[in-house]
């Protein structure tokens, strides 16, 4: 149940800044994500929230209050590592229960809040195993057990998924995802370098890089309006296609985006017609893969049941509604 | 920038865990060291160890010129016994390492290859360097005995000595044994070094270097040795330091035998034996002025990241 | 050619074996000679008799030897293990000013030639008047020890998952209570290794113990070996000096073998890794 806001933070290790000045305001309840490519700054900002990472300048507040110099511990937060970050040594009980034991907790409030945290994560039936004795999703709820037992205010998630395997991540992400709304009064911020799990978690998404905030905003917003030309290529599976030089030309702008999944095809109609390189079937859909005369060919998003020869010269047509128009500067460029 | 309250903790917590252990080491190392390099300014003895006066540079090179014009120098540095000793000490220390390091790579290149029986063999060199140093003196003075030794017995029944030799109490052999002695203890630990370093080298890169065929010896030494080489050389130099402090070995197998009297067992003699306790001192400062060249060559040569910062 | 080549190679691993295990065995069956079959060689065992392990408890003081070996080494590892391991932490998980030079220091106190504090610290034992007590070793051997444990433990230490210990931060905990808490049961095997290497460092030592010590009832083993002599100066008795030379070996040399794996990491953290 806190507000964070984050006013002009950066972070420097040296001579090296890592945040150059960070304003992001995270409501309570919400379940934000930092998302963008690896040295980008996520997870140094989810440090720095935690109080893992001391804070070079600027403002942290918690609820209203500046909380920079406040020990992590008094701050009111939990969190999940990526390696989970278990103590080897300690049974499932003690892991969870170890935070309670070290703020001198009653034996009676630890158990009933360790059990309860347990059975929520259905994981009541291991608590005298240890870690070890454990499989890879076992652990990581493990691992939110322990940070539930804390009753945080803020839940800090640290890529907690990608040492799962895939589908074990789906599933888990799922869990998160009840947690969220089973904990509704909880502020969640969640750290990934997968654009999936930004969009499927988030109420909003902050995309970070090189230490600057790109955008801030739902997942419908920053597929729909990307702030950005970073953005718009980081947000949505497949990447989408850019055109630069005559094609972006024709449409007054410097580069021109296009989803695969907004473009048709439109053979007596084409704005634009290649050669199919290329074909990728995922069953439900398919890609097809025109070389149009750019650098890279354009990937086009057709029904799985189409089958076109690779070869064959298809011709396709965007929708115009969902063009994202680029300056110079990769800034968008607005009717 | 404010220091949040999380870092000032835990830098206030770090100087009191150290506080102990710097406190110790001043207290067993520092002062001790400071206090050996004033007596070699002095003229304290073992009977008068508070009354020493303060003599400058006089045990380290003093002279005097007599009536007759002659000019006489004493001192540690005009001392032929200590320049003896000096030559031993770095003989010993660069025959004994150098044999050392060439051994104790054959010892880990076979170790490193996969053969029945290898935690044996791993095991059985661990011996030399697990047994106490004086036993191992007493062990190989007893088998190079020149009456019933078995080393004599052994070189004898295969021809190569005709008359038995007295290791231990001939000048010209005096050195070889002791070195003997020495290898055969401290190889297996220039072993276990190089060997740790040859396991950290990927088994593809040999595989590779196998496929492309190329002949063992020139892979031994385009691959392998350039690879080895810096945990060597730290192995090299790590051992090169406790050779030239050797004391014990040369004093139980080889007492008082000039041909082997090193640094370390000459400075003792006189500090506690001979009652020239600053003469002595001053001999162990020149000693430790040398190490001191050596680690700091060691940490410049290593180039050990001793902070440990990894960023 | 492959079966030679393989001969070879068991030959020579052969030879290693037989020079690094020989001296101990030879060792070992001259224990059990007496009288005159001392001073014929033999290459195998031919007669067993264990009187001299009888002679050296009744030369007198040799059990008492042990005994202040055993207890020496003991107190100073423990001693450097308790200063040790909170100083290692602070060495290896706490960023501060000056960490390099200390932990230089440290180093190049561990390779001292200890002969260079030998007549500081000869004063110092006089002055404290500890002088032939078992507490002038175990203040001198902390000089070694000492430094060896910080040096091996910091780079342990380092190779914790860092993690766990913001983990633990988070969780509340002391820097103490990291340590004892979180640390100190996953350090166990490590501790285990660096005491046993710093236990036999202690335990072979010489030149201190010989200086030291002015009497049988307070030398050390090293020191009681070194100065075995018989009824005569010409006369050296071997038998007893072997037996002796097995008695104390044999403990270190079953150590060694059980903790093998563990003594070579502890070995290689303290050369190699810098």
């Amino acid at each position: 149940m806190a507000r964070i806001q984050l006013q002009n933070v950066r972070k420097s290790f040296g001579a090296v800044d890592v945040i150059k000045g960070v304003d992001l305001d995270i409501q309570k309840g919400e379940f934000m994500v930092f998302v963008g490519p690896s040295g980008c700054g996520k997870s140094t900002l989810l440090r720095m929230i935690s109080g893992l990472e001391d804070i070079t300048s600027g403002d942290l507040l918690f609820d209203s209050v500046r909380v920079n110099a406040l020990a992590p511990s008094k701050r009111g937060i939990a969190m999940v590592f990526q390696s989970y970050a278990l103590y080897p040594h300690m049974t499932v009980y003690d892991n969870m229960a170890f935070g309670m034991k070290l703020a001198k907790a009653g034996k009676d409030d630890i158990r009933t809040r360790v059990e309860k945290a347990a059975k929520m994560l259905q994981i009541d039936h291991l608590l005298d195993r240890l870690p070890k004795q454990l499989s890879g999703g076992q652990r990581q709820r493990v691992a939110i057990g322990r940070a539930i037992v804390r009753d945080p205010q803020v839940f800090l998630f640290d890529e907690p998924l990608s040492n799962l395997d895939a589908a074990l991540r789906v599933q888990t992400r799922l869990e998160i995802a009840k947690l969220h709304h089973d904990m509704n009064n909880v502020t969640m911020i969640y750290v990934t370098h997968d654009q999936v799990e930004a969009m499927t978690l988030a109420d909003r998404i902050c995309v970070l890089r090189d230490g600057i905030v790109e955008q801030v905003g739902t997942p419908e917003e920053l597929y729909a309006q990307p702030n950005s030309l970073f953005v718009a290529g980081f947000i949505g599976s497949p990447k989408m296609n850019f055109l630069t030089g005559k094609q972006a030309e024709a449409f007054q702008c410097h580069t021109l985006g296009i989803r695969a999944e907004h473009l048709v095809m439109d053979n007596t109609n084409p704005v634009w017609s290649g050669e199919v390189v290329h074909f990728e079937n995922l069953g439900s859909d398919n890609y097809l893969f025109v070389a149009i005369g750019e650098e890279m060919p354009i990937i086009v998003r057709v029904d799985g049941k189409v089958r076109l020869p690779l070869g064959s010269t298809v011709g396709v047509r965007p929708q115009a509604e969902n063009l994202h128009r680029f300056d110079v500067k990769g800034k968008p460029m607005r009717q | 920038m404010q220091q949040a309250e999380l870092q000032a903790q835990r830098i206030r917590a770090a100087m009191w865990f150290l506080l102990p252990m710097i406190a110790a080491l001043a207290f067993v190392a520092a002062y001790p060291l400071l206090r050996s390099i004033y007596f070699s300014f002095t003229d304290t003895t073992l009977t008068s160890l508070y009354t020493g006066q303060w003599v400058g540079f006089d045990n380290y090179l003093n002279w005097r010129t007599l009536p007759s014009g002659r000019t006489i120098y004493r001192g540690t540095l005009v001392d032929p016994a200590w320049w003896n000793a000096v030559w031993n000490t770095v003989r010993f220390a660069f025959v004994s390492v150098s044999i050392e390091a060439i051994l104790g790579l054959m010892v880990a290149l076979v170790l490193n290859a996969n053969f029945h029986g290898r935690g044996l063999v791993r095991a059985a060199i661990l011996i030399p360097w697990a047994i106490p140093t004086i036993v191992s003196a007493k062990m190989w003075a007893w088998m190079l005995n020149d009456q019933f030794g078995i080393v004599n017995d052994m070189l004898f029944n295969i021809g190569l000595i005709s008359e038995k030799i007295a290791w231990t109490a001939n000048v010209d052999t005096a050195m070889w044994a002791v070195l003997m002695v020495d290898i055969w203890k401290t190889t297996p630990f220039m072993a276990l070094l190089c060997l740790a370093g040859l396991q950290m080298i990927p088994r593809d890169v040999y595989e590779a270097s196998k496929i492309d065929g190329v002949h063992p010896i020139k892979v031994f030494f385009k691959i392998t040795l350039p690879l080895v080489k810096p945990a060597l050389m730290v192995a090299i130099i790590f051992r090169m330091l406790d050779a030239l402090r050797i004391f014990d070995l040369v004093y139980v197998l080889t007492p008082n035998s000039a041909a082997t009297k090193t640094m370390s067992v000459i400075s003792r003699e006189n500090l506690i034996e001979f009652d020239k306790f600053a003469y002595g001192s001053a001999q162990s400062t020149l000693l430790f002025l040398m190490i001191a060249l050596f680690v700091t060559l060691y940490i410049w040569l290593g180039k050990v990241d001793l902070s440990g910062d990894k960023q | 050619m492959k079966a030679l080549k393989s001969a070879a190679f068991y030959l020579l691993v052969a030879f290693i074996v037989f020079i690094a295990v020989f001296p101990f065995y030879y060792a070992i069956i001259t224990s059990f000679k007496t009288g005159t079959a001392l001073f014929q060689i033999d290459y195998w065992p031919t007669t067993f008799s264990l009187d001299n392990y009888r002679d050296v408890f009744n030369q007198g003081g040799f059990f008492r030897n042990i005994l202040n070996s055993v207890l020496i080494a003991s107190v100073t590892v423990c001693l450097s293990l308790l200063l040790a391991v909170t100083a290692s932490y602070a060495l290896a998980r706490v960023r501060f000013r000056g960490r390099g030079l200390l932990l230089m220091t440290i180093l190049a106190v561990s390779m001292f030639p200890q002969i260079a504090v030998l007549s500081g610290l000869f004063e110092m034992v006089r002055f404290i008047g500890i002088y032939n007590t078992p507490w002038a070793l175990i203040l001198s051997y902390t000089i070694f020890t000492l430094p060896f444990t910080v040096w091996v433990l910091t780079t342990f230490m380092r190779d914790l998952p860092i993690e766990i210990e913001e983990a633990a931060i988070i969780d509340g905990a002391t820097p103490w209570q990291i340590i004892t808490k979180v640390f100190m049961p996953l350090m166990w095997p490590a501790l285990v290794t660096t005491g046993l290497l710093a236990f036999i460092g202690a335990w072979n030592e010489f030149l201190f113990a010989l200086t030291f010590t002015s009497s049988t009832e307070t030398r050390t083993v090293p020191v009681a070996i070194g100065m075995l002599s018989g009824a005569s100066q010409y006369e050296t008795p071997w038998g007893i000096i072997m037996a002796a030379s097995v008695l104390v070996t044999v403990p270190i040399v079953i150590l060694v073998l059980v903790f093998q794996r563990k003594i070579v990491a502890g070995l290689t953290a303290g050369g190699v890794k810098g």
